[in-house]
C-alpha cells in the first residue's frame, strides 16, 4: 500500500470546509432518505396488521388496496434507489475525487 | 421419460458446469485478495447478479410462492420486507464498508478500536448466523429432493443432505470467492429465466388479466376475498393484538436485518471500487424487485390453478407449489410432455438455488473464522496469506461436516423460524455495531462489544422462550412447553436492545480514538487508501 497511516493529514481533511461539505452533502441526503423509507414500510407493515378492512377494500376488479400498497413499496424502493445513484454521482463522486486526490498527494 | 430423471439429468448439468467454473476460477485463486474477495475484480452487473444469487434462497423461492399458494397475500408482505431491506444496504452501508474493509464485517469494526475482542465479537456473531441460515436450507435441501425426485426414503434423504454438503464444500475450497460469486450468477440467471418463464405462461393463461388471476385464486383457494388481504398467516385474528404484533416485528427484522448479513455484506469487497458496489447493489435491488414481483405471481397462480387444497397436500408448508404450478401450467398449455419439462426445469432450478446459498453461508463463516478468529484473534496478526487461506480452507471443511451433522438429525424439527433469527441476529447485533463504527464518532470498542454481543443474545433468548421453540403445535419441540413470551419474532425487542447496548458500551468506556475517527471517516466517504483489486 502506498499510503502511510498518517493520522494527522486525516484529521486536517476531516476538519477541512470541503470535506465538511462532502459529509454534510451524503448525510443530509442518506438520513432524512432512510427514515423516510422505513416510516413508509413501516405503515405499510402497521395497516397489513391493524387496518385490514381499509386494506381489503377493492379498487379495480379483484385489485385491491393491499395490493396496490405493496406495490407502490416496490415502486417507491426503487424511485429511491435510482434517485440515491443520481445524486451520488452528480453531488458526491466528483467531491469524493477531488478530495481523495488532496488526501494522496499529502501522504505519499 | 419421467420428471424425476429429466430433472436429475439438469441438475447434473448445473453441477458439472458449475464445478468446471471453480477449477477454472481456482487457478487464478492464489492469494487471500483471491479466496476471499475474488479478486476484487468482478464488475457492479456481475456482482449485482451475485447478490441476486446469493440472497433468492429456497426459501424466498419456494417458500414465499408456497405461503401465498397457502395463505395468499402474507407472502407478499415477506418478500417486501426482503426488497426494501436493500435501500440500507445502499444508503447506509455498501460503499462505505467497501472502502474501509478488506474482506469480513469485522474489518470496519476492528478499523478504530481493540481488535482482538471486536474480531471475536463479531466472528462468532457471523458463524452463528451462518450456521443458523445454513442448516435451514439444509434441512430444506433434504425436504425438498424427497419431494421433487422421489426420494421418500430417510437414508435418501440423508444422502442428500451429505451430497448437497459436499457440494457446497467443494465450490468453496476449491473456487473461493471467485468460484463462489460464478456459481451464485449462473444460478441467478437460472432463477430468474425459470421464474419468467412460469410467470409468463400463467398470466398468459389469464389473458394477462392480473384480477381475473386474483379473482380465481381467491376461488380455488377456498378462502375468498381474506386470500386477497394480510392475516391468514402472520398475525391472524385469533391470535389477537400479539399475533399483530409478532408481524411487525417479523417486518422489523426482514427490512433490518439484510444489511448486517454477513454473506451478503462481503460482497460488496468482491468489486474494485465503491462506485461498483453501488452499482450492484442497484443491479441487484433491480433483479431481486422483479423477482419477488414474479414470485407473487407464482404463488397466486398456483392457488388459482393448482388449488390450494392439491398444494397443502403435497407438502403442508407449500414448498412444492412452484414446481406443481411449472407442471400444471405446462401440461396445460403443452401437453403433458411440456408439464413433464417445465416442472423438472423447475426442480433443477431449485437445487441450484440451494446450493448457491449454502456455498455463500460456508464461505462468510469459514473466512470470518481464517481472518477475524485464526489470523487476528488467535495469532495476533502474525501469519502469512498463504497460512490464512489454507486455514480459511479447512474451516469451509469444518462448517461443511458441522452443518451436515446438525441438518440430518435437524430433519424432523420444524426449523422455517431459523432463518428469520439469522435475520433478528444480524439486524439486533450486526447492524447496530456497523452504523455505529461508520457513523458515530465517539463509539467504541466496548459499545462494539456490547452491541453484538447484546442483540445476539437477547435475540437468541427471545427465540428460545417463544412459542416458535416450544409451547405450540408448530413449535420446534411441540411436545414440552417453557416458553414465556408471545412473540415468535424477537427483533421488536432484540434490535432496540442491540443498539442501547451499543450506545451504553459506549458512553460507559472511556475510550475514545479521534485520530482514528478521522481517518475512517475520510477513507469511507473519499476512498483513500482502499483496498485495490488484484492484478492478473
Amino acid at each position: 500500500m502506498t499510503v502511510q497511516h498518517d493520522s494527522s493529514v486525516y484529521e486536517e481533511m476531516q476538519a477541512s470546509e470541503q470535506f465538511q461539505e462532502l459529509r454534510r452533502r451524503y448525510r443530509s441526503w442518506a438520513f432524512p432518505m432512510t427514515v423516510a423509507f422505513l416510516a413508509w414500510y413501516l405503515l405499510y407493515v402497521v395497516l397489513s396488521g391493524f387496518a385490514r378492512g381499509f386494506m381489503g377494500t377493492k379498487l379495480l376488479g379483484e385489485i385491491n388496496v393491499a395490493l396496490v400498497f405493496g406495490v407502490l413499496q416496490f415502486v417507491s424502493t426503487f424511485l429511491i434507489a435510482w434517485a440515491y445513484s443520481r445524486h451520488a454521482a452528480g453531488k458526491l463522486d466528483p467531491l469524493a475525487d477531488e478530495l481523495r486526490a488532496q488526501v494522496e498527494e499529502k501522504t505519499q | 421419460m419421467k420428471h424425476e430423471t429429466l430433472a436429475t439429468i439438469l441438475f447434473l448439468v448445473f453441477v458439472a458446469g458449475t464445478l468446471a467454473i471453480t477449477f477454472w476460477a481456482s487457478r487464478n485463486t492464489k492469494t487471500a485478495t483471491d479466496y476471499y474477495a475474488g479478486g476484487r475484480s468482478f464488475s457492479g452487473v456481475q456482482n449485482g447478479l451475485a447478490i441476486g444469487g446469493d440472497y433468492m434462497s429456497a426459501a424466498s423461492f419456494l417458500g414465499i410462492a408456497g405461503i401465498i399458494a397457502l395463505s395468499g397475500y402474507d407472502g407478499f408482505l415477506y418478500s417486501i420486507g426482503f426488497l426494501v431491506a436493500w435501500l440500507v444496504a445502499l444508503l447506509l452501508v455498501a460503499e462505505l464498508m467497501r472502502n474501509s474493509g478488506k474482506f469480513t464485517m469485522a474489518d470496519v469494526l476492528a478499523f478504530r478500536m481493540s481488535p482482538r475482542p471486536v474480531r471475536t465479537a463479531a466472528g462468532v456473531s457471523t458463524i452463528v448466523v451462518s450456521i443458523f441460515y445454513l442448516l435451514a436450507q439444509m434441512v430444506g435441501a433434504g425436504a425438498l429432493v424427497g419431494l421433487l425426485l422421489g426420494i421418500t426414503s430417510q437414508s435418501g434423504k440423508v444422502w442428500t443432505i451429505i451430497a448437497v454438503g459436499l457440494l457446497m464444500v467443494i465450490y468453496v475450497v476449491i473456487g473461493g470467492m471467485k468460484g463462489t460469486t460464478w456459481v451464485q450468477i449462473v444460478k441467478a440467471v437460472m432463477l430468474m429465466t425459470g421464474a419468467a418463464l412460469v410467470t409468463l405462461l400463467v398470466l398468459g393463461k389469464f389473458g394477462f388479466n392480473l384480477s381475473s388471476l386474483l379473482g380465481d385464486a381467491a376461488t380455488q383457494s377456498g378462502k375468498g376475498d381474506a386470500f386477497l388481504n394480510a392475516g391468514l398467516k402472520y398475525g391472524t385474528e385469533a391470535q389477537g393484538v400479539w399475533g399483530k404484533i409478532d408481524l411487525i416485528s417479523l417486518g422489523l427484522a426482514l427490512v433490518l436485518g439484510t444489511a448486517g448479513l454477513p454473506h451478503i455484506l462481503i460482497r460488496f469487497y468482491t468489486v474494485p471500487t465503491a462506485r461498483d458496489a453501488r452499482k450492484s447493489v442497484l443491479w441487484g435491488i433491480g433483479i431481486i424487485g422483479v423477482f419477488y414481483l414474479l414470485t407473487l405471481v407464482l404463488g397466486f397462480g398456483a392457488a388459482a390453478v393448482v388449488g390450494s387444497e392439491k398444494i397443502a397436500a403435497a407438502n403442508a408448508a407449500g414448498n412444492t407449489a412452484a414446481p406443481q404450478l411449472a407442471e400444471a401450467i405446462g401440461a396445460d398449455i403443452f401437453g403433458e410432455v411440456g408439464g413433464t419439462i417445465l416442472l423438472a426445469v423447475i426442480a433443477a432450478v431449485a437445487f441450484a438455488t440451494i446450493l448457491a446459498v449454502v456455498a455463500g453461508l460456508t464461505l462468510a463463516s469459514s473466512s470470518s473464522f481464517a481472518h477475524d478468529l485464526y489470523a487476528h484473534v488467535f495469532k495476533r496478526g502474525q501469519v502469512t496469506d498463504k497460512e490464512e487461506v489454507r486455514v480459511a480452507r479447512i474451516a469451509a471443511f469444518v462448517i461443511g461436516a458441522i452443518a451436515i451433522a446438525l441438518a440430518i438429525p435437524a430433519q424432523s424439527l420444524n426449523v422455517a423460524f431459523l432463518v428469520a433469527l439469522a435475520f433478528a441476529v444480524a439486524a439486533s447485533g450486526n447492524l447496530p455495531a456497523i452504523l455505529y463504527s461508520l457513523f458515530w464518532k465517539r463509539f467504541n470498542t466496548a459499545g462494539a462489544v456490547s452491541a453484538i454481543y447484546g442483540g445476539l443474545i437477547s435475540a437468541l433468548v427471545l427465540v428460545i422462550l417463544s412459542p416458535a421453540v416450544s409451547g405450540a403445535k408448530t413449535a420446534m419441540f411441540p411436545d414440552v412447553d417453557f416458553h414465556l413470551i408471545e412473540l415468535s419474532n424477537p427483533g421488536i425487542f432484540s434490535i432496540p436492545i442491540g443498539f442501547l447496548c451499543g450506545y451504553l458500551g459506549t458512553i460507559f468506556s472511556k475510550e475514545y480514538n479521534a485520530a482514528k475517527y478521522a481517518e475512517i471517516e475520510v477513507r469511507s466517504l473519499t476512498g483513500v487508501g482502499m483496498e485495490k483489486a488484484s492484478e492478473h
